[in-house]
């Protein structure tokens, strides 16, 4: 069990938690790497998802940190160093980035010449969608994050040393510029990552809604984070209840945001009812694939909705802790939903490499985060706004 | 006239919010703080519950939403059942987005009117402005009232125990509340 020194923030023990969930993560990437060599179809597709997932939630921590100093808020300074610290496995996630590459041929069949050679619609997209530049957009986008996590990091680090509040207006200066960086990369991310597996649908919301469930789903982890913490004793003094009340009610507000973007590209779709855009819709309704849709219009959305709504449910912990849990599961559902229709059409398939890469990747993400968050203070000691943090009540 | 309440000042916000828990400890229910600004904590130093502003639009919202759900069911089903681009008349997809726009404008009646009903405005004049000593509040004083009505009132009580928790300027309002 970790143990915190609590004057001055600093981990005298880091627990084991760290090397167990890099043992299971490496174990799960491993069995998944296996299966490769049974069915490289399946693997390539968990392990879309299984990236999709960590890699749109480790974003949100990242504009979850971005967002807190763009706009000077002061809420969440004793609960900033968690995101921070999450923002900061972005480097193992490029690697996780370079199977996807591999899989190019298998995912992608706009990387299939023949077929683009006989569809008008792809050559004209191919001076977008071609291998060469997919993986350069790849690259760019993770060294913007990475570039953005990175001095994220660093300044608030440099403060923790000399408490200097220059800092924090550095910060923000950096925070402004970098939610526009985020912005597109993200989006161009979702289009290329996820959308162009049909590439002859296009949403243009389909971006934001991608972005969306990782922040929704990074709100969620963060939750269950703490929580794990206030179970260990860590940080109870310092994350109290009314932190807890702010993240019920950001999750409470980006559920319905989630909902808000998933159904305005539902209706527009469903209003001008073209064939090319609807098929998308259609082959995540038809052959089983509604029992998804469904589970994530009620586990996504209304379940998280009228729990939320309430003042005293969001300020009870297994409440909370429950409907975190659930967020989580969601996204993770969401970004299945949003793969694997185009791989199985014919009906919802379950592999146990679903499993194995999502827990894989994640095993690899939690455990170095958990080893960065433990190498540094526990909350921005130095900052000027903490002990307001500390002591605000919503 | 008779007396409406009795209302004391004090010098400073903390000042104000400790002379309301005394006063919520000492049994008082109809009392009220009047402070240039917001004070953090207040509610719970005056004892005062969570407001019922979010059950009023919660209420509101769900009638409205369903008001435009059934409206709109009625009319493309039954009232004026018409074809539109080929879908079905029930089309409950085209309905969402005005039950949703319902829900919400409901939901802001229910602030907005609900909120007036609860601090009892619109009004023309309230007892306090009998005094000339209330302007303060609005500059730089911070004063708490007691009101008539409350049970454990009494004049010569409730003054001596202004003064006894540290109130300065202590006067009588009169007037119809």
């Amino acid at each position: 069990m970790a143990a915190l020194d609590t004057q001055n923030y600093t981990f005298t023990y880091k627990g084991r938690f760290g090397v167990i969930a890099l043992g299971v993560g490496i174990v799960g990437i491993i069995l998944t790497v296996i299966g490769a060599f049974s069915d490289a179809h399946t693997f390539f597709a968990s392990w879309l998802t299984g990236f999709a997932f960590w890699t749109t939630l480790v974003l949100g921590a990242l504009f979850f940190v971005m967002l807190q100093h763009a706009t000077g808020a002061v809420w969440s300074v004793a609960v900033r160093r968690v995101p921070e610290a999450l923002s900061m496995t972005l480097p193992v996630l490029l690697l996780c980035f370079i199977p996807l590459v591999l899989g190019l041929h298998d995912l992608f069949h706009w990387t299939h010449a023949e077929e683009v050679a006989s569809d008008h619609l792809l050559q004209w997209k191919s001076p977008y969608l071609n291998s060469t530049f997919f993986i350069i957009r790849g690259v760019v986008f993770f060294a913007i994050w990475i570039g953005l996590a990175w001095m994220l990091n660093r300044y608030s680090l440099a403060q923790d040393a000399d408490g200097n509040p220059a800092h924090t207006l550095s910060l923000r200066k950096l925070s402004a510029g970098g939610i526009f960086l985020f912005a597109f990369s993200i989006t161009f991310a979702a289009f290329d990552w996820l959308m162009s597996l049909e590439p002859h649908w296009y949403s243009t919301i389909f971006g934001v809604y991608v972005f969306i469930g990782g922040f929704l789903a990074s709100l969620a982890m963060l939750v269950l984070i703490f929580q794990w913490m206030k179970g260990k004793g860590i940080l109870t003094g310092t994350v109290t209840t009314e932190h807890f009340h702010d993240f019920g009610r950001l999750m409470f507000a980006f559920t319905v945001f989630w909902a808000y973007i998933g159904g305005s590209q539902y209706y527009l779709i469903w209003y001008a009812n073209i064939p090319e855009e609807t098929v998308w819709f259609l082959t995540r309704w038809e052959n089983g694939w509604k029992t998804v849709s469904m589970l994530l219009i009620i586990g996504h959305f209304i379940v998280p909705f009228i729990t939320l709504i309430f003042y005293r449910l969001k300020r009870m912990d297994i409440v909370l802790k429950l409907i975190a849990a659930l967020i989580v599961v969601m996204h993770f559902v969401d970004m299945f939903w949003l793969v694997m229709p185009t791989f199985s059409p014919e009906g919802v398939h379950v592999s146990w490499m679903h499993f194995t890469a999502v827990i894989g990747i994640g095993g690899l993400v939690l455990g170095l985060f958990w080893m960065r968050y433990t190498a540094h203070r526990a909350v921005p000691v130095l900052d000027p706004k903490l002990e307001d943090s500390i002591a605000h009540r919503v | 006239m008779k007396t409406w309440a009795i209302l004391a000042q004090f010098d400073t916000p903390a000042d104000l919010m400790h002379a309301a828990s005394s006063t919520r400890d000492a049994g008082y229910r109809k009392f009220d703080c009047h402070s240039p600004f917001p004070i953090h904590g207040m509610d719970d130093a005056m004892g005062l519950k969570r407001s019922s502003v979010g059950f009023i639009v919660g209420v509101m919202a769900v009638i409205g939403a369903t008001i435009g759900f059934v409206l709109q069911t009625w009319v493309a089903t039954s009232a004026y059942p018409l074809v539109i681009s080929g879908k079905p008349l029930f089309s409950w997809q085209a309905f969402i987005i005005i039950t949703f726009a319902l829900f919400v404008l409901f939901g802001a009646f229910g602030a907005v009117f609900g909120m007036f009903r609860l601090i009892r405005l619109p009004r023309w004049h309230h007892p306090l402005f009998y005094s000339e000593q209330f302007k303060v509040v609005t500059d730089d004083g911070f004063v708490l009232v007691i009101e008539s009505d409350d049970a454990k009132f009494d004049e010569n009580g409730t003054k001596e125990f202004l003064a006894a928790i540290g109130g300065k300027n202590i006067e009588l309002v009169r007037g119809e509340g």
